[in-house]
């Protein structure tokens, strides 16, 4: 597989790039493995990555049930920041933007970070000080981020309303200058194609369905593309992990909900930056296809419909149109919805399950992406080592009965809340 | 849109209404000390991909708390009652 660089496209030009090779082949399953990971999306590819790369398992399959980043992977707004506050959380999601920063070089393939800064606004003394609060923990755990005022964000990114009669008026914003977004698609294909090349199976259409047991352990599964066995095997399966887990006898502190994105008719460059409005759940960035690409609060109700409501759609736009009045005269081009594991304390689980060769990635919420490569490294080295990593020691399945919920948000056990 | 078929009001739309969640749970006696119970009771829930026991709670009508039976996988409504039978007759 030759590496994707100028040259090779100019090569390619010569014969009118009809000879390129595919990214990843389309393998026959074998029956046995060394670890099997089942879900194809970012999550799951990037383990089998580092599984390969970094502990030097080559024998593994990703098993997907569709196509690669169908899932979540593909359905997400891409905001990319590391401004977490609990222990548990901080060193992960910093961890993981280190990982970001050079995640093209490493994978040679184009996954378009652009770090193009993230700002969260605050609309009134309050929320001010708990913004100058978490700031200033962060900046204590060397993660970078500064408060900034009305006048400086105005000055940056002009076209919002500014005004005191705005129905928020804006005070200012913690602002994270290394946050951003990524190409969600490329960073699925980037990781599978790397992943191909160290030797991994990805395996597309090939649903999980069942568990092989041998007394205590599970030792294998049952797809609609047959028996494959395997001495570890790892569950990445986002929105699915309680109906996944349940086949293997697990009930998770999990809940399954529905979240939507929005992308408007195209514009020319508006915002060159990531902004969440601090006064309700709205966030909104440009994409290189000049979209405005947009989110809110999930629907609130259990659903595994992958697609969203009439209700929410009207509460997410209230809240931008309130924050930036010209959205109002725009047009939504597409709308779509994912399943996530809403977890009980809005963090997430990677870890031993108590089943022995089960291995447990899950508990995402609507924070995953940014998570993609340390979810990958971290679970990778759980399974390859059976032991966690440091920075996902505390992200354990026990922590609930432990009493050691790590909970951002502080909304206790209401997953619909975080 | 949801539209719930509210035993007391009539049929109407989901924005009525608050989400009370997982109503198949039931809390263990007060006297109850094991902790794997209290642990099974506030954190794990079956949430199923299929038909599904929820509360929900009429808030601007009638402000009664209904079990609704769902399936989460299609919306589809199969059962509307008051959570309690004796107060929710209204
Ligand atoms: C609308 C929306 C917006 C979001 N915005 C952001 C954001 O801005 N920033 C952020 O950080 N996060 C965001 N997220 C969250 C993020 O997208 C997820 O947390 C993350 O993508 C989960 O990664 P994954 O690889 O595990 O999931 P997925 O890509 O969903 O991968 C799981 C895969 O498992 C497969 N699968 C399921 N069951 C089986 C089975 N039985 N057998 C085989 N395969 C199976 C699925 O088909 C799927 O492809 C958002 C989510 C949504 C829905
Ligand atoms: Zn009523």
């Amino acid at each position: 597989m030759a590496r994707y660089s100028a040259f090779e496209i100019f090569k390619q030009a010569l014969s009118g790039h009809k000879n390129w090779a595919s990214a990843w082949r389309d393998p026959v399953p074998k029956e046995k493995y060394d670890v099997i990971i089942i879900g194809g999306g970012g999550h799951g590819l990037a383990t089998a990555y580092y599984l390969a790369k970094e502990h030097g398992i080559r024998n593994v399959a990703v098993l997907e049930k569709g196509w690669l980043g169908g899932g979540n992977t593909g359905r997400n707004t891409t905001i990319v920041r590391s401004n977490y506050m609990i222990e548990g959380n901080t060193g992960f999601y910093e961890h993981s933007m280190k990982l970001w920063e050079n995640l093209s070089q490493e994978l040679n393939y184009n996954v378009m970070f652009s770090q193009r800064g993230q700002y969260n606004t605050f609309h009134n003394p309050g929320q001010m000080d708990v913004a100058r609060r978490r700031a200033n923990t962060l900046r204590l755990n060397g993660i970078e981020a500064e408060l900034i005022t009305a006048k400086e964000m105005q000055a940056r990114v002009p076209g919002l309303d500014y005004s005191a009669n705005a129905r928020f008026p804006i005070l200012g914003a913690m602002y994270q200058r290394r946050a951003g977004t990524a190409r969600h698609d490329a960073v699925a294909w980037g990781y599978a194609r790397g992943a191909d090349q160290l030797g991994v199976d990805i395996i597309q259409n090939c649903e999980v369905e069942e568990f092989i047991r041998d007394k205590d352990r599970i030792i294998g599964v049952r797809t609609n593309r047959g028996e494959m066995r395997a001495a570890k095997i790892g569950m990445a399966v986002a929105g699915h992990s309680s109906h996944v887990a349940a086949k293997a006898g697990l009930r998770l502190p999990i809940e399954s909900h529905v979240l939507q994105a929005f992308v408007s008719e195209p514009l020319k460059p508006i915002f060159d930056t990531v902004i969440s409005f601090g006064a309700a759940h709205f966030y909104i960035s440009q994409s290189d296809k000049g979209g405005l690409v947009m989110g809110g609060d999930i629907d609130g109700y259990n659903s595994y419909a992958q697609k969203g409501g009439m209700p929410t759609m009207e509460h997410v736009f209230a809240a931008g149109v309130s924050f930036l009045p010209y959205l109002s005269r725009l047009k939504v081009l597409r709308q779509w919805g994912g399943i996530m594991d809403m977890s009980m304390d809005g963090s997430p689980i990677i870890c031993k399950s108590p089943i022995d060769g089960f291995y447990i990635n899950a508990g995402w919420c609507y924070g995953g992406f940014k998570a993609t490569p340390a979810s990958g490294w971290c679970f990778a080295h759980t399974i390859a080592k059976d032991e966690p990593h440091e920075f996902n020691e505390k992200f354990r399945l026990d922590r609930f009965s432990r009493g050691y919920p790590i909970d951002e948000r502080g909304a206790g056990p209401t997953p619909n809340a975080h | 849109m949801l539209r719930i078929d509210c035993p007391f009001c009539g049929l109407r739309d989901e924005t009525e209404f608050v989400y009370g969640g997982d109503a198949s749970r039931k809390r263990p006696d007060l006297q109850e000390t094991s902790q794997d119970v209290w642990n099974d009771h506030v954190f794990l829930r079956d949430n199923p991909k299929g038909p599904h026991l929820e509360y929900w709670f009429h808030q601007h009508g009638c402000r009664s708390w209904l079990k609704v039976q769902r399936d989460v996988a299609t919306h589809e409504i199969t059962d509307v009652r008051f959570a309690d039978k004796e107060k929710g007759q209204g």
